[in-house]
């Protein structure tokens, strides 16, 4: 217990002291996941919302593929994504393994399906209530999707949020391909899962409370901008 | 409404004709064969008791439902074409946008360049009186705010054909008389509306012809003062006596 105590003072000493190893590691893991959420949201968005807005063969099949994805293994990502940027795989000639762009990579993957399945789910609902407007106004369903993305902007920082969360505390698939290199591609959750192992509990538990103070005010950023949305009739 | 010029003149809707149209839902029959001709001009009331199929033939006549069997044409045509029938909902829909967002998407949508949407704005908001709401979410407004919205909204498109579907149901009389107004206007400017009411005054102040329906049905379709004053149908009769229709 006392050891545990220790520990935990040392972690706000290191946090306190701005220790310049800790930073670079938090800096890694925002360029890290936001860069995949950003990314994620670019595909996901859109393809949330034609999947709930288009009548095409295959929409049902698709739909359940994106939602099954939702629930990806992290660490069987991060294994077919080695088989395929290792030095024989298909993408290797790339070199990105062991860098921060395979982990940027392996995030999108996991991320994407959460954000188009929450998607899907919230602009079908809204297309409900739009849908004969939009109609009668002669919308065309490229109009359509742009104005249900518009409209559901602050519902959709649920999803953002949601793929925040995922790529915040992802750690099976960006170790795998990321390696958990020193000042390369060492992020929070990959040091925390080392450090751990290593005995440090000092530098793992600092950088716990960091990553879990990070995702609460994210959320409270986003849960009051959506709050202050819906007192405004806007959401 | 000043400018009566359509946003894309190419041939017209009329008349608008409805042949032997039937719809069916959960094996019920809701539209019956019904036959209709809408001509410009004169503002048209469909009435009729609840589920008599006033909504579903409103928004059969926009196009927004194909009828199981039966035609529907405008001008001869399959479809009325962009912008021309518009059609103001009993619970308006409104973006989660500003009053005059709101405007500009209705605008932007119908095709018009942006240096002009200002200056359309303006014009809207004036003949909705809104011009002070301009900022505020619509989805804030009155109900009687929201509704005269969605009117200057329909009309941004200055359609050929107007259709309302009880635009006045739960709002109080003075933004009745505002709505009516709105209808009056249009129509005094060459639009023709087609409105369903449940309200015989309001049908008695705005309509110069009924068509009156009963389960799916027409069971009169009348010049408003005969249909008032000497109903032929026996469900007609029933109605404006005040006796339940089953």
């Amino acid at each position: 217990m006392q050891d545990f105590q220790a520990a935990f003072g040392e972690a706000f000493a290191l946090i306190l002291s701005a220790d310049a190893g800790l930073l670079e590691i938090i800096a890694l893991s925002l360029r890290v996941t936001l860069s995949a959420v950003a990314i994620a949201c670019l595909i996901g968005l859109p393809l949330g919302a034609v999947l709930a807005v288009g009548r095409f063969p295959g929409r049902m099949v698709a739909t359940v593929l994106v939602n099954a994805l939702m629930g990806l293994p992290p660490v069987v990502v991060g294994l077919g994504l080695y088989l395929m940027l290792s030095a024989a795989g298909p993408f290797g000639v790339l070199q990105l393994l062991y860098t921060p762009t395979a982990m940027i990579i392996a995030q999108v993957i996991l991320v994407t399906p959460i954000i188009a399945a929450l998607t899907r789910q919230v602009i079908e609902d809204l297309h409900g209530e739009y849908d004969e407007l939009l109609r009668v106004l002669g919308t065309s369903r490229a109009g359509t999707v742009a104005t249900l993305l518009w409209d559901a902007r602050y519902s959709l920082l649920t999803a953002a949020l949601a793929g925040l969360g995922r790529a915040l505390a992802e750690v099976g698939a960006v170790i795998i391909v990321g390696g958990n290199i020193n000042h390369v591609t060492r992020m929070m959750t990959t040091a925390i899962a080392l450090e751990t192992s290593k005995g440090d509990l000092a530098l793992a538990l600092g950088l716990g409370v960091i990553l879990i103070s990070l995702s609460v005010i994210v959320s409270a950023g986003l849960m009051g901008l959506r709050a202050t949305a819906a007192r405004m009739a806007y959401a | 409404m000043r400018d009566t010029a359509r946003l894309d003149d190419h041939g017209g809707i009329w008349p608008v004709v409805l042949a032997h149209v039937d719809f069916a839902a959960a094996r019920k029959r809701l539209i019956d064969g019904v036959s209709l001709t809408l001509e410009p001009g004169p503002v048209t009331c469909i009435m009729g008791p609840n589920g008599a199929g006033k909504s579903l033939l409103l928004r059969i006549i926009a196009g927004l439902i194909r009828p199981g069997a039966g035609r529907v044409s405008y001008g001869g045509a399959a479809e009325p074409g962009k912008n021309r029938i518009a059609l103001v909902f009993q619970r308006p829909v409104l973006l989660r946008r500003s009053v005059a967002a709101n405007l500009d998407h209705a605008l932007q949508t119908y095709g018009v360049p942006r240096a002009e949407r200002r200056g359309r704005i303006a014009d809207l908001l004036a003949l909705g009186q809104l011009e002070t709401l301009a900022a505020r979410p619509a989805r804030v407004l009155s109900g009687g705010e929201q509704q005269r919205l969605a009117m200057v909204r329909a009309l941004a498109a200055r359609p050929e054909l107007l259709l309302l579907d009880e635009p006045c149901a739960s709002l109080d009389p003075q933004a009745t008389a505002a709505i009516e107004a709105l209808v009056r206007e249009a129509a005094a400017e060459g639009v023709k509306v087609a409105l369903v009411t449940h309200d015989r005054d309001q049908a008695r102040r705005l309509a110069e012809e009924i068509v009156f329906l009963h389960r799916g049905r027409i069971a009169e379709h009348a010049p408003a003062g005969q249909f008032f004053d000497a109903p032929r149908s026996a469900e007609a009769q029933a109605y404006l006596a005040g006796r339940l229709l089953i």
